[in-house]
């Protein structure tokens, strides 16, 4: 024993090839080797077949300029503005329609997805309907729906609905003042920057004294009269530092002002409505997950109903509901290029639509769309499976 | 959808054909017995389909006269319907034959897109309709204007260019169907709907109301039409070249589908035309007969305009597309 001890283990008699280690790598390594030749040759083959062809490569086209125009632009944009800076508008307005089609389609789909449990027979019966009328119609029908339900019904520029001062409503818009901000604004920017940190402090004061001693604290109401008390003192003692630019009828339209297209509302309550029905059967599938048990206990211990769904049900319920709701958050993304189908000019519609087809260099503009969406997606991804960890049920 | 799938046809023809210069297209064609023509998806005059699926206009006519000299039969042809973002890609990809489909020949179009534009069978211009209540009568008061235009057109380039160098303000409404512009136009989304005046006259017939709009004399652009096939298929590019000739030539001598029975022998152009003397359609690498065959069947370039775009409810007048001859700008090289 001794004496085996102090050789180390015995010599291994496997040969190289029949060991499982070696072997692995040496798969690993030919696998490697016939992905990246077959890559480099799809390159290669491609370039030549272009050149071949005689249709021009590169990417150089992103510095030309392009010459049409973009109706909804949030960056600085004009017909004399680059490719690459149409790509730019495209983009920006692709997360936008995905951040504001999310935060709504959530919103809608918790709101439907705790009414389908509601006691109330009629309640419960309409989220039913809406669940199910909206998620049996393909998307593309409802986004034309909602486009002609918009225009159809609103009246043209000149007889504008105009139900408050500055507010114009008709078939090229929603009209409304946009704000300027004046000398002394900073200090209601400071104000509310002041209220967030102390809103921020006072949970976790609130927290430690709830621990400590038992008592709460109505954290919600002070938070709430923080962030807005604050910045409105600042105002009141500045003395209301902003002017309105009001939208006129000049001309045809509307000139000045803030203005939100026909297209964007179509889109975004499309899209909204259309996934809220899946997030809605997330949610109650999720929320159903939690054993009755739990909310008997919550229930035994005279914690009432609104506490025990935010306590005990949501926290529980959330480790089932949010990796499928990251996929109906990405499906929304992906979706959101339909747009091109009424005249919303997100990344498809302006970048593969018209810029493709003034420069007709489909592969690289196909690629960079490609690149694009994968980097949105997995950032979406990436950011649910964070939040996803960190609601996970951490066991003691 | 389609886009997508020419889109990755095109990629994956790039990436894995050992050779894809699509030389032979005549071969492949009467290897397949018809020829796969693209057009639009409904522009009457142009390229139009009626209620039992047959298609017709002077964009289908180019396609037709192909199929005539070829097989001698007009009616080999099938269509593919595309929209002006798809209609370059599905040329490249092969999945069509050729491109007949009301398309602007420009500088870009002719040199970086592997493409090749085989003559004009319409010359066009941008022009603008309005509804006739706004009181607007020449494109100069179009300032602050909402236009409505279909995406991946010259259209949208022009409009742009007009409206800046005129220093007048407007919103563009791209939409990628002609039909969605139609009807964006027509519930009053967008003041102005413009494209090429030939579409303007053709579309106006599907509003609501078509007597409550009007074009603008204004034209803002050149808009040669033609046939398009793919570069570096020079005999495909001669056959479609001439296709075109033969019709335009046909008219000028006077020969039409009624009259070319009657026609043959005697002058030694006609007899040339007709495939009776030379050996033209054998350098073409189709049959003698071959402009015979499209005049007979499809009709010389004078008939195929009155019968599509001379009658009502289009009205459109030859213009500048009347034969050289008779003060216009149609020309073809002689069959000699």
């Amino acid at each position: 024993m001794n004496k085996e001890e102090s050789a180390g283990p015995p010599p291994s008699t496997t040969k190289p090839w029949n060991d499982p280690a070696v072997r692995s790598i040496f798969f690993q390594a030919v696998l490697l080797v016939t992905v990246v030749t077959f890559g480099m040759y799809i390159f290669g083959n491609t370039a030549a077949n272009l050149e071949k062809q005689g249709i021009a490569t590169g990417f150089g086209f992103l510095d030309t300029t392009a010459g049409f125009g973009i109706i909804t632009h949030l960056i600085e944009y004009n017909e004399s503005s680059s490719y690459g800076r149409a790509f730019f508008v495209g983009l920006i307005n692709t997360l936008l329609m995905a951040f504001t089609g999310i935060v709504a389609a959530t919103i809608i789909g918790v709101v439907i997805g705790i009414s389908r449990l509601s006691k109330n027979w009629l309640v419960s019966r309409l989220a039913m309907v809406y669940v199910e009328t909206f998620r049996n119609i393909p998307l593309l029908l409802q986004i034309f729906f909602w486009y002609a339900a918009i225009l159809r019904p609103l009246p043209s520029p000149k007889n504008s609905i105009n139900p408050i001062d500055g507010l114009f409503l008709n078939n090229r818009g929603l009209y409304l003042p946009s704000s300027i901000p004046e000398d002394g604004f900073t200090l209601v920017i400071i104000a509310l920057v002041i209220a967030i940190v102390g809103v921020v402090i006072m949970t976790k004061w609130a927290h430690k004294r709830q621990d400590a001693t038992g008592q709460q604290f109505h954290t919600f109401y002070a938070s709430l009269g923080l962030i807005i008390g604050l910045p409105f003192l600042a105002m009141v003692v500045t003395g209301f530092p902003l002017s309105w630019e009001m939208p006129v009828l000049k001309g045809f339209n509307f000139v000045g002002g803030t203005s939100i297209t026909p297209e964007f509302i179509a889109l975004w309550v499309s899209l909204s409505i259309y996934t809220a029905s899946f997030i809605a059967e997330i949610v109650r599938a999720g929320i159903q997950a939690v054993d009755h048990g739990q909310s008997e206990a919550a229930h035994a211990l005279g914690v009432k109903s609104a506490p025990t769904l935010r306590l005990v049900i949501l926290p529980q319920a959330l480790r089932v509901i949010i990796p499928p709701l990251a996929s109906q958050y990405l499906n929304l993304t992906k979706n959101s290029s339909l747009a091109t189908a009424i005249a919303y000019p997100d990344l498809v519609s302006v970048f593969t639509g018209t810029v493709l087809n003034q420069t007709g260099q489909a592969v690289e503009i196909i690629s960079i769309t490609m690149a694009v969406y994968l980097s949105i997606s997995l950032g979406i991804s990436m950011f649910m499976n964070w939040y996803n960890a960190k609601m996970a049920l951490v066991e003691r | 959808m389609k886009k997508i799938t020419s889109t990755v046809m095109l990629a994956s023809t790039l990436a894995f054909a050992a050779s894809s210069t699509f030389a032979a297209t005549l071969d492949d064609v009467q290897g397949k017995g018809f020829i796969q023509c693209g057009v639009s998806q409904g522009l009457p005059g142009f390229s139009n389909f009626d209620d039992k699926g047959n298609w017709s206009g002077v964009d289908v006519d180019i396609c037709r006269a192909m199929a005539a000299a070829i097989f001698g039969d007009s009616e080999a042809v099938k269509y593919t319907p595309l929209s002006s973002k798809e209609r370059f890609t599905a040329l490249q990809s092969g999945e069509i034959d050729v491109l007949s489909r009301n398309t602007t020949w420009t500088a870009t179009r002719d040199t970086a897109l592997g493409l090749n534009f085989a003559g004009v069978n319409y010359y066009d211009g941008q022009g603008f309709m309005v509804r006739k209540d706004l009181g607007v009568n020449n494109a100069s008061e179009l300032s602050g204007a909402a236009v409505c235009t279909q995406t991946g057109t010259t259209t949208e380039l022009n409009v742009a260019d007009y409206f800046r160098s005129n220093g007048m303000d407007y919103t563009v409404v791209a939409f990628e169907k002609s039909d969605e512009v139609v009807a964006a136009y027509d519930s009053g989304r967008c003041d102005v709907y413009t494209t090429d005046q030939s579409g303007l006259y053709a579309q106006r017939i599907k509003l609501k109301d078509g007597s409550a709009h009007k074009v603008l004399p204004d034209v803002i652009s050149k808009e040669p039409l033609g046939p398009v096939v793919r570069q570096g298929d020079d005999q495909w590019f001669n056959i479609t070249k001439w296709a075109l000739y033969c019709m335009v030539n046909a008219e000028e001598m006077g020969i039409t589908s009624a009259n070319i029975k009657s026609k043959s022998g005697g002058d030694p152009g006609v007899k040339r035309l007709l495939g009776e003397e030379g050996s033209f359609g054998e350098n073409l690498g189709v049959s003698p007969t071959w402009c015979a065959n499209i005049v007979s069947q499809v009709g010389n370039y004078g008939e195929s305009f009155a019968r599509n775009l001379s009658v009502d409810p289009l009205n459109i007048s030859r213009g500048v597309n009347a034969l050289w001859s008779n003060g216009g700008i149609q020309y073809a090289p002689p069959i000699r």
